[in-house]
C-alpha cells in the first residue's frame, strides 16, 4: 500500500503527517485512542496530535497526569486487552521514570507468554538537541531502546515517512517506539530545514518498518543515517554533487535493522560514514560497522568515519552544544577524510 | 508577630525576582525575532518563568540558613534567588557564559551552587528523593540543617514524589516537601490529573503532618513554613506543605496559553505582589517614594547581573569535553 508523489501533492509538516496518520487510523479502527502529557487541547508539546481532540474529544485523547509509569503501564494494559494505543512520552529524555514498563513489560510480554499475548501499541516521543535545551531535554537515545530485544524503533526523517511509518506502527502487533526528532517536525517556533516539510499523499498507505531507504542515489560513499541527521547528508549530497557522487541510506528503523541495506549500499560505494545524532559509543555506528565486519570487511576501501554525538551529555551553552552536534561541515570533513 | 521591617524586606524580596523574571522574559523575546525560534538569541532554549510564586519562595528561604539545602524544578528562578544563589553568576549560566554557575554547561533548568546548597532539575519531581539524600547527610553529619524539596502540584502525581515522603518519613528525616500548586501542569489542569482536591492529604499516606496553604501570601507562607523547619531542626521529622500560588505568565515562554480560556484574566488579578504592596501601604510601611525606591534598586541589581552576563565571554568549544567525569 504504497502511494505516489506527485508536483500536485500538498505539502505538510512531519508532525502534521504523524497527526493525520493517527486521526486516519482512529476512524477506521475504535480501539486506537491516544494518551500522554498536553495531548489535549494543547495538541502535543511537538505537534504530535495537533487537531485530534477536536475530532476525537477526551474520551479518545487523553491528557494524562505527569505519571509516566501509570500511564505507559496503562497503555500496555490496554495493548493486551486488544486496544492500539498510541502514547506519547513527551521527551525520550524523560523514560528513566517509566523505563521498567518500557523493557521489562512492553518489550517482553509477548516473548515471556511464549506468543500468547500481544502488545500492539505506539509509544511516540521526542529526540533531539540543537537548541540548547541542556542535557536532560535535547538526547536521541534510540540505540538504548535498540539495544532491548522486543520493541522496532523507528525514527523518520521526513513527512512522508513519518505518516506511512505511523499508520505500520499503529497496525504492527508490536510495540513500536516512535522517535520524532523535533527539528523534522517543521514547528513554527524552532528553526527547521526545508525538508522538514514535504509532499504527503491524503490518502492512507504505509511505509514498511525495517527498510532502510536510498535517500540520494550514489557511487563514491555511503553514508548512513537516521532521523534530523539524515537531513543534513542530503544538504552535505547535493552541495557535493559532481564532485563526490555520495549515497545516504536512511535507515528509517533501528529494530529491525535493513543489514541487507548496508551491505548492498556499501558493496557498491566500498566506502562508509556514519551520522548519528546519538551517542558513539555502544550504538548504531557500532552496529553498523559490525554489520560489514561480520559479512566481509574487505568490502572498505577506506577506515569508516563516524560523526556521532561524543559521549558527553548535551552542553548547554551554543558553541558547546554545536562542538558536539552532527554538523554538515563535519559531515563533509568526513566524507573527504575516507575519500582519501 | 512578623516585624514591620520582616514585612517590607518580604516585599522586597518578592519585587527582586519579578525584577529579575521580567527583564529575563524581556531579553529572551528581544533577539528572537523577526522568526521567533526557541533556539536563537543570547538565551536559547525553553525558559520557565516563576511570575506569581515569589511568596513561596520568599516565604520559605526566610526559614532557611545558608547550609541548608534546596532542590528545586525546572522553574528554579525564583528559589535560586531566594536562597542567596548569586545572581551574576545565575544571570551568566542562562546566558552561557564562562563565568556562569556551572560555565555555561547547565542552563536554566540546570543551577548547581553547591556553596548555597541550590540545586534544581528538568525532571519532574526527581530533585524530591536528592533532597532526602541531603537531609540524610545532614543527620548524619550531626547538624541541624534541613533540605526543602520543591516541586509542583503536577510533579506529586510522579512516583518520586511518594518514595520520597515515604522514606523521609521512615526515616524521621530532616525534610520540607513544598508542593508549588499554580493549577496548571503545561496545559493540564490541576483538577483534571488528581481527584484530590487538597493534594496535602496525601501526607497522612506516610503519617507526615502536612497542610495546605491557600492564598498566596507570603506571611501564611512564612509562617507554615517555619513551622515545618522548626520541626525538622529539631529533629521532629519531615513536613509537607501543598502552596496555592499562581502562575502569571505561560508554562514556558511562547506558551500562547490558548488553554487557560478566562481563566487567565482571573489569575492576573490575583497577582500577589500588587496585593501585597496595598497591604503594606495601608499600614503605612511603604509609600510611593518608598515603593520606587525598591524598584529602582531591584532594577540596578538585575540590569548590573544581565550586563555582567553579557560582557562575559563564552565557554570554549573545547570545554564541551570537561567534566564528563571527576
Ligand atoms: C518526568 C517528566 N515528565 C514530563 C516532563 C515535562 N514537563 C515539564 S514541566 C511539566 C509540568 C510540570 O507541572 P508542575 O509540576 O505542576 O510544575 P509547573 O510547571 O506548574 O511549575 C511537564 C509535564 C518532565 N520534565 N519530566
Amino acid at each position: 500500500m504504497t502511494a505516489t508523489i506527485d508536483a500536485s501533492t500538498r505539502r505538510v509538516t512531519t508532525a502534521k503527517a504523524i497527526s493525520e496518520a493517527i486521526a486516519q487510523e482512529m476512524r477506521t479502527d475504535p480501539n486506537v485512542f491516544v494518551m500522554g502529557e498536553d495531548v489535549g487541547p494543547y495538541g502535543g508539546i511537538f505537534g504530535s496530535t495537533g487537531g485530534l481532540f477536536d475530532e476525537f474529544g477526551a474520551t479518545r485523547i487523553i491528557d494524562t497526569p505527569i505519571s509516566e509509569t501509570g500511564f505507559i503501564g496503562a497503555g500496555i494494559g490496554a495493548a493486551v486487552e486488544g486496544m492500539r494505543p498510541v502514547v506519547e512520552l513527551m521527551f525520550v529524555d524523560f523514560f528513566g521514570v517509566c523505563f521498567d514498563q518500557i523493557y521489562n513489560h512492553m518489550a517482553k510480554i509477548h516473548y515471556e507468554s511464549g506468543g500468547n499475548v500481544k502488545v500492539p501499541m505506539v509509544l511516540m516521543m521526542a529526540v533531539g538537541g540543537g537548541y540548547s535545551d541542556a542535557a536532560q531535554h535535547s538526547q536521541c537515545l534510540w540505540a538504548s531502546f535498540a539495544h532491548m530485544p522486543g520493541m522496532k524503533v523507528v525514527a523518520p526523517s521526513n513527512p512522508y515517512d513519518a505518516k506511512g511509518l505511523m499508520i505500520s506502527a499503529i497496525r504492527d502487533d508490536n510495540p513500536v517506539i516512535f522517535m520524532f526528532h523535533k527539528g523534522v517536525m517543521g514547528l513554527p517556533w524552532m528553526a527547521k530545514n526545508p525538508r522538514s516539510i514535504g509532499p504527503v499523499p491524503e490518502e492512507e498507505y504505509t511505509v514498511p518498518i525495517g527498510k532502510a531507504a536510498v535517500a540520494h542515489e550514489g557511487s563514491d560513499v555511503t553514508v548512513v543515517s537516521i532521523s534530523m541527521s539524515v537531513q543534513h547528508c542530503l544538504d552535505v549530497a547535493e552541495e557535493l554533487e559532481g564532485d563526490v557522487s555520495v549515497e545516504v541510506l536512511d535507515l528509517r528503523s533501528l529494530v529491525p535493522l535493513d543489514r541487507e541495506a548496508i551491505l548492498a549500499s556499501v558493496a557498491k560505494t566500498g566506502r562508509l560514514v556514519i551520522v548519528d545524532e546519538d551517542y558513539k559509543s555502544f550504538g548504531m555506528s557500532g552496529e553498523v560497522i559490525a554489520t560489514i565486519a561480520d559479512h566481509d570487511p574487505s568490502m572498505l576501501k577506506a577506515p569508516v568515519q563516524r560523526v556521532c554525538y561524543p559521549d558527553v551529555p548535551v552542553p548547554y551553552a551554543r558553541v558547546l552544544e554545536y562542538e558536539v552536534l552532527p554538523t554538515r561541515d563535519k559531515i563533509k570533513a568526513a566524507i573527504a577524510k575516507v575519500m582519501g | 508577630m512578623i516585624s514591620d521591617d520582616t514585612r517590607v524586606q518580604f516585599y522586597k524580596d518578592m519585587v527582586r525576582i519579578r525584577t529579575y523574571e521580567a527583564a529575563l522574559q524581556r531579553d529572551y523575546h528581544a533577539d528572537k525575532t523577526p522568526q521567533w525560534d526557541i533556539g536563537a538569541g543570547l538565551i536559547p532554549g525553553e525558559m520557565h518563568l516563576a511570575a506569581g510564586q515569589e511568596p513561596v519562595a520568599v516565604g520559605l528561604c526566610a526559614n532557611l540558613e545558608q547550609d541548608d539545602a534546596i532542590t528545586g524544578p525546572h522553574r528554579p528562578h525564583h528559589l535560586a534567588l531566594a536562597k542567596g544563589v548569586d545572581m551574576k553568576a545565575m544571570t551568566a549560566e542562562i546566558f552561557g557564559r564562562v563565568t556562569g554557575l556551572c560555565h555555561g554547561k547547565g542552563g536554566h533548568m540546570h543551577l548547581f551552587d553547591p556553596a548555597n546548597h541550590f540545586s534544581c532539575s528538568g525532571i519532574i519531581a526527581q530533585g524530591m528523593p536528592v533532597a532526602v539524600g541531603q537531609a540524610f547527610a545532614f543527620n548524619r553529619k550531626g547538624t541541624d540543617n534541613v533540605a526543602v524539596a520543591v516541586a509542583g502540584e503536577g510533579a506529586a502525581n510522579q512516583g518520586a514524589f511518594h518514595e520520597a515522603l515515604n522514606l523521609a518519613a521512615m526515616w524521621k528525616l530532616p525534610v520540607i516537601f513544598i508542593i508549588e500548586d499554580n493549577d496548571w501542569a503545561i496545559s493540564v489542569a490541576r483538577d483534571t490529573a488528581t481527584p484530590i482536591k487538597d493534594g496535602s492529604l496525601r501526607a497522612a499516606a506516610y503519617g507526615m503532618p502536612s497542610a495546605r496553604i491557600e492564598g498566596n501570601d507570603v506571611e501564611a507562607i512564612y509562617e507554615a513554613c517555619k513551622i515545618a523547619v522548626d520541626r525538622a531542626r529539631a529533629g521532629g521529622g519531615p513536613t509537607m506543605l501543598e502552596i496555592h500560588t499562581v502562575r502569571l505568565w505561560g508554562h514556558f515562554e511562547g506558551d500562547a496559553q490558548a488553554y487557560r480560556g478566562d481563566e487567565l484574566q482571573e489569575a492576573t488579578e490575583r497577582d500577589p505582589i500588587p496585593a501585597y504592596e496595598k497591604r503594606l501601604r495601608a499600614a503605612g510601611l511603604l509609600d510611593d517614594e518608598a515603593v520606587a525606591a525598591i524598584q529602582a534598586e531591584a532594577q540596578a541589581e538585575v540590569e548590573a547581573a544581565i550586563a555582567f552576563a553579557k560582557e562575559s565571554p563564552e565557554p570554549k568549544p573545547s570545554d564541551a569535553y570537561l567534566h564528563v567525569f571527576a
